[in-house]
């Protein structure tokens, strides 16, 4: 029994090696002794450049990040808020009861389809919402643009934000609410001065791990965000279009590329960009949960 | 700062004749009525946990109770603040007085209360900050901004907990470093702060080795004479050392409550006898 449970933890180790292993090989040095990408664009170009045309073989990520940035960005700055204070309300101010429905109605919005999402920006956020309001100040809102999707982004990993915050602030011990209490505290004092600061270490990791889970996220951005950026350079307005790294995944690989072309390898060449950003994000958020935790007895 | 009323019902006085001179471990003195309760009555939920209880606390004098594990005691301590308030399901009846204020009165603010009506736990709880910050917090909460003058209470409130020398060199230091023993004076210095009339202390030597609690001791002796402090203690030595009066708890009625050499030497009641005598609890 022990035998199959081994084999089962390891299958899953011996996917991820071979993930990073495909990934490295075709961008990095190919054991077959084809050329990698990086073998044909030095890497330096890679991270440096500013452009993306692959038509005049300029692979410059930059147009790529910027763009995945700036929807993981606006993505956060809708969740992050939200979140906490959704995860305040339930875990300070809720009622067990109103608890009772408001947790796993939050959590349900977790499990909506990202393409729902991804339609909702494009046939919603943008005309009624971003539109009318831009329209104000004269500005113009492109039918794609990395702010309705950034938005979108954002209410999808709200969940995720309040949940595992809600865990944290949980975590901290009853016996510091009652401190706090006995000190002439309000329930907003208790929750801001001393049960947030408490649960810091959890709320930044559940922060970093809904962002980076925004980095990853390609369905809503691909139908919402766009499939290019202005001119092919840098995504630097929210308000015109994007063309994240997940998105260009899904453009090249839905499209007929050539194997060993390369635009194929690029593939491959920005997937592991996206892997390494998201395994940093990763680490950072546990090493936040390590560092910054405070120890209670 | 907390409401004063027209006292709908007046202060009664216990009528208490000196029999002897007033030392430092009998208060015969007579003294002001700081705290009552006028046949209280708790229930968590449909469970009954107090029983009648009335009792006064005079003012700038120690008293203790003591009574065996679930006697009430606790429960009891924690209504005088209205820190059972946040607990769910938890109803009273009867009056809680202090200075002849119901504090239970829709009018009163219990946030001011609980500034008044200080309270120091049996676990020590040092927020997740420096040791500035955590003195400094009543203060900040209650408003105060002023960094010269809260500078001030820190260094006081550390002062009046003797904790000030071990401390001073490092005031933005994390309280969690502290030992055991100076978090918890930590936390009496933190509930000194906001100025209270009235100190609660739930069994705040409890998790102290000997050395720390008699220097907890010694501070409890201290304070008394600026403070009205209600002391709960499993440990019969400690409520014999450190209190002027004692009241026995059993079972979430109030037994016997008298100065402290008299309930220890003269118990009148057989409960309180057995359990002093160690019969039980």
């Amino acid at each position: 029994m022990q035998q199959v449970l081994f084999l089962c933890a390891g299958l899953s180790i011996v996917t991820m090696a071979g993930i990073v292993f495909v990934l490295l090989n075709e961008s990095v040095y190919s054991v077959l002794g084809d050329q990698a990408f990086f073998q044909e664009i030095p890497l330096w170009k890679f991270l440096t450049g500013t452009r993306w045309h692959w038509d005049s073989g300029e692979f410059g990520v930059w147009p790529l990040l910027t763009s995945t940035l700036q929807v993981a960005l606006i993505g956060g700055l809708v969740s992050v808020p939200l979140g906490l204070c959704s995860a305040i309300y339930l875990s300070e101010y809720a009622t067990p009861r109103t608890r009772r429905v408001i947790k796993p109605t939050l959590e349900l919005l977790a499990g909506v389809p990202t393409v729902v999402y991804g339609y909702f920006a494009l046939m919603f956020v943008t005309p009624y919402v971003l539109r009318p309001l831009f329209g104000l100040v004269g500005l113009e809102v492109g039918t794609f643009n990395g702010l309705a999707a950034g938005i979108v982004v954002g209410i999808m990993i709200t969940p995720l934000v309040a949940s595992l915050s809600e865990d944290a602030i949980r975590s901290v011990p009853q016996s510091l609410r009652e401190a706090a209490y006995a000190l002439g505290s309000t329930r907003f004092d208790v929750s801001v001065r001393v049960v947030v600061p408490a649960a810091f270490s959890g709320i930044v990791a559940a922060c970093l791990l809904a962002i980076s889970r925004a980095i990853g996220e390609t369905m809503a951005v691909v139908i919402a965000g766009g499939q290019n950026t202005p001119g092919g350079g840098l995504a630097i307005n929210p308000l015109r279009e994007v063309f994240t790294m997940t998105s260009y995944i899904v453009n090249v690989s839905s499209s007929d590329v050539e194997a060993g072309s390369m635009e194929y390898k690029s593939l491959y060449a920005v997937g592991l960009t996206l892997f390494v950003i998201t395994l940093l994000m990763n680490i950072v958020s546990q090493w936040v949960m390590r560092r910054f935790r405070e120890a209670y007895q | 700062m907390f409401p004063t009323m027209t006292a709908e019902k007046p202060i009664s006085l216990k009528p208490q004749v000196p029999l002897r001179e007033p030392s430092a471990a009998t208060d015969d003195v007579q003294r002001a009525i700081k705290l009552e309760t006028r046949h209280l009555d708790f229930y968590y939920g449909n469970n009954q946990a107090l029983h009648d209880i009335s009792l006064q606390i005079p003012e700038r004098s120690v008293t203790a109770f003591i009574g065996p594990s679930g006697c009430g005691k606790s429960t009891f301590l924690r209504t005088l603040n209205r820190m059972n308030d946040i607990i769910e399901g938890t109803r009273h009846t009867g009056d809680v007085l202090l200075e002849g204020t119901d504090i239970f009165d829709p009018r009163v603010d219990v946030v001011a209360l609980r500034k008044r009506v200080g309270m120091v736990f049996q676990k020590s709880t040092p927020f997740p900050k420096s040791i500035f910050d955590n003195i400094a917090y009543g203060p900040r909460v209650a408003g105060l901004k002023d960094l010269s003058r809260l500078t001030e209470i820190v260094e006081s409130s550390l002062k009046r907990a003797a904790l000030w020398d071990e401390v001073k060199d490092r005031m933005r230091d994390s309280a969690m470093a502290l030992s055991g023993g100076q978090q918890q004076r930590l936390c009496i210095a933190r509930a000194l702060a906001t100025e209270p009339d009235v100190l609660l202390m739930d069994e705040p030597a409890s998790a102290l080795d000997p050395a720390s609690t008699t220097r907890v001791e010694d501070l409890i002796f201290d304070l008394k004479s600026n403070y009205t402090i209600v002391i709960v203690t499993h440990n019969m030595q400690q409520a014999a050392r450190v209190s002027d009066r004692t009241a026995f708890f059993y079972q979430g009625h109030l037994v016997e409550v008298g100065p402290t050499q008299e309930l220890f030497t003269r118990p009148k009641e057989k409960q309180t006898e057995d359990y002093i005598t160690g019969r039980f609890g």
